[in-house]
């Protein structure tokens, strides 16, 4: 027994000796590399999917996509770079439909003097209408005409229901529905069809936080001003590329701060008229989608620009029509519109703003679209007309009414926190069936405007900014 | 009563293959915890009776591979080679058959009694994948079964299969993966002095492998096996037949 113990311990010694010698360190590399080939080429004989590598992709993308690190990080990048295309390649085109328009209105001014017809239809008909509808039309086609398709792509990819999956936790931490991202992301297109889409939240009180709130996110006809103002006065002191940077910029700020307040809004309401907490529900993520890039570009550059243009003609060409009588009616030495101007001009003064863009966010109420245009041919009508050719004319126009940036930065908070436009409200008293609820989504933007504006004002006015 | 037979089922498998999941499924409330090889690990065991035989199954910890990196591996691998369990169940994640592929093919090589469990079928089904199962089973060799742990599909055929196992009417013939010829060479080199050592009780191709990595302490565990096998022979026998009564 002892012997062969012994014996049998010398076998194994040797065995290890040899094993030990044969053993080489990049054995097991190879060894697991050997197993890993099997597995994959068993695989590949014996499982199919059926899905497509696009699934396999569609995981690899979210990784990264709505990562805790890096999703908010491209959020706030595709935006910019949205704002920045957009800033940039309207600027050109913008200048070229001006140019183009003022040239054809010489025509058309020279053909009213040769048929002689009077001077008040000239003024209606080409001072009122037809410099309303161009300014419209050269100032609105451009960034639409970029920023829509653009975003268009985003949609079409699948990548907006990721931002809904990124926001989803924070609108959990204010009490409020994840769902409420999605219809804040509808309210980008259009809060009056975003105000329906709260239909997808089953809880009461959770929709109520997202109709309440779904104001404070940028619609398509608030889109126009933002872009126009911020290009014209929020990078002043840059040139080129950099200038169009800052721009994008302030934009995505702009949004980010609605965004804040739609937080801070939903936080207090949760708390105070609507208490209550969040229900749980499941975000299902489509796969992505490569875009069919031409059908997409078309179909949201023609429909969509063109229903906005549209929109905003529509309701323009008539405002622009009433902005010229109103302007040129006269009680004593004063025309109707200006009696409307100095009565706002105070109040508006002290929101860092001026009478006619007050009047002109009050005449606007039907829709957002129409805001610029009647503020455009508010100063324009005043008598001292101007050669318009180019932006920077456009430009002139606000700097000799003693626009500062404060004024361009105020109108801009101001358009994205005031009340809802008046499609939007027939939608929130259509939803919720109640007058004091449309009261309040009435109420809720406008008073935070007027503060949010007031405190600017006296801050940067107290601090000697400008 | 005296047909009752015991057998021993080792369940293998990745973590989160829904290994455990099925390991309830099967053996409901009659579960305790066994400690086994001596280590402080202790195993899940739970027993099912199927036809006129009694299975005991093992919770083997969930590994990614048993080249006993770590304890769970160890405890996993030994049991598997010294413990011989008569059927070794391996639980595949159908949604990602080719990494859990890997442990399949690793205790294959080790035992040719196993059957593979592609659990998860539900799931896959859902994702858009699909899973050739008889073409897996011709080249694996062993006999391969979908089921759903959770929706306990499959059942009949996993139990059925089991026992076709155990009465010996499969015949295996697991894949073999063949490594580069350097390492083949050295494994053909090493294979005859492991068998006359070990002769058939354990593995030897497999041990050479082992051996060939650098896995030392495997010899010594084996001598140490060998010895307790000798020295309890005797008991082993008492030990079935104590096991024997404790199921009445």
């Amino acid at each position: 027994m002892e012997y062969s113990s012994e014996n049998e311990r010398q076998s194994f010694r040797e065995l290890l000796n040899q094993a030990n010698e044969l053993s080489t360190s990049s054995l097991r590399d190879e060894v697991v590399s050997s197993l890993y080939q099997t597995s994959q080429q068993i695989c590949s004989r014996t499982v199919r999917f059926t899905k497509s590598k696009e699934d396999k992709k569609t995981e690899r993308l979210d990784a990264v996509f709505t990562s805790p690190i890096w999703g908010f990080p491209i959020m706030l990048a595709m935006l910019g770079l949205i704002f920045y295309l957009t800033i940039a390649g309207a600027n050109v085109p913008s200048s070229m439909l001006a140019s183009f328009f003022t040239w054809l209105e010489d025509y058309i001014s020279m053909a009213f003097f040769a048929l002689n017809s009077p001077d008040w239809l000239h003024g209606v008909l080409v001072l009122g209408l037809y410099r309303g509808t161009t300014w419209v039309i050269s100032v609105m086609l451009p960034p639409m005409a970029i920023f829509f398709p653009t975003f268009a792509l985003l949609e079409s990819y699948g990548y907006l229901p990721r931002v809904a999956f990124n926001m989803d936790r924070l609108f959990k931490k204010v009490g409020a529905h994840g769902k409420q991202s999605l219809t804040m992301a509808m309210g980008f297109g259009c809060n009056a069809a975003a105000v329906l889409s709260t239909r997808i939240i089953e809880s009461p009180r959770e929709r109520m936080l997202a109709i309440l709130t779904n104001n404070f996110v940028p619609c398509n006809g608030r889109w126009g001003t933002l872009i126009v103002l911020a290009s014209l006065f929020m990078a002043a002191g840059f040139t080129g590329g950099m200038k169009t940077l800052v721009s994008s910029g302030v934009i995505v700020g702009i949004v980010i701060f609605g965004i804040f307040v739609t937080f801070v809004v939903s936080w207090v309401l949760s708390k105070t008229m609507l208490k209550g907490v969040p229900t749980h529900y499941t975000l299902e993520l489509p796969p992505y989608r490569r875009p069919k890039f031409f059908d997409t570009v078309v179909r949201s550059s023609l429909n969509k620009s063109y229903a906005v243009l549209m929109r905003a003609i529509k309701i323009a060409a008539p405002a622009g029509i009433l902005t010229w009588v109103f302007a040129n009616i006269y009680i004593g030495d004063t025309s109707i519109f200006m009696y409307g101007v100095n009565f706002l001009d105070p109040f508006a003064q002290s929101l860092g703003l001026d009478g006619y863009i007050m009047l002109a966010f009050i005449l606007g109420l039907p829709a957002n679209e129409v805001v610029l245009p009647i503020l455009l041919m508010g100063y324009l009508s005043t008598g001292s007309m101007l050669e318009v050719d180019n932006l920077a004319d456009l430009k002139n126009i606000f700097l000799d009414q003693g626009w500062t940036w404060l004024t361009a930065l105020n109108m801009m908070l101001f358009s994205l926190l005031h009340y809802p436009c008046g499609t939007t409200l027939i939608n929130i008293y259509k939803e919720t069936k109640s007058y004091k609820w449309t009261f309040v989504a009435f109420l809720i933007p406008t008073v935070i405007a007027i503060g949010v504006t007031f405190a600017v004002a006296q801050l940067v006015r107290g601090m000697g900014w400008v | 009563m005296t047909t009752n037979e015991v057998y021993r089922i080792a369940l293998a498998g990745n973590p989160n293959t829904g290994k455990s999941t099925l390991f309830n499924a099967l053996t409901g409330l009659k579960q305790h915890t066994g400690n086994w090889a001596g280590k402080t690990v202790s195993l899940a065991e739970g027993s099912v009776h199927y036809k006129k035989s009694t299975y005991r199954l093992i919770d083997l910890p969930g590994t990614y591979s048993l080249y006993s990196n770590s304890t769970d591996e160890e405890v996993a691998r030994n049991y598997i080679v010294f413990e011989k369990p008569h059927v070794t169940l391996v639980v595949l994640d159908a949604t990602s058959l080719e990494r859990n592929l890997n442990l399949a093919l690793q205790v294959m090589e080790m035992t040719s009694n196993v059957i593979v469990c592609v659990n998860l079928i539900d799931e896959a089904k859902k994702r858009g994948i699909e899973i050739d199962e008889l073409k897996l089973m011709r080249q694996l060799g062993v006999p391969v079964l979908k089921i759903s742990a959770r929706n306990k599909t499959g059942f009949p055929a996993l139990l059925d299969t089991i026992d076709r196992m155990i009465r010996g009417e499969i015949t295996t013939s697991p894949y073999a993966i063949q490594y580069n010829d350097e390492i083949e060479g050295k494994i053909s080199e090493l294979v005859p002095n492991v068998k006359k050592l070990v002769g058939d009780r354990f593995p030897s191709r497999w041990i050479a492998l082992r051996l060939l990595d650098g896995d030392t302490s495997l010899l010594d565990e084996i001598q140490k096996r060998m010895h307790q096998e000798e020295e309890s022979t005797w008991n082993t026998v008492q030990k079935t037949s104590g096991s024997h009564l404790e199921n009445f």
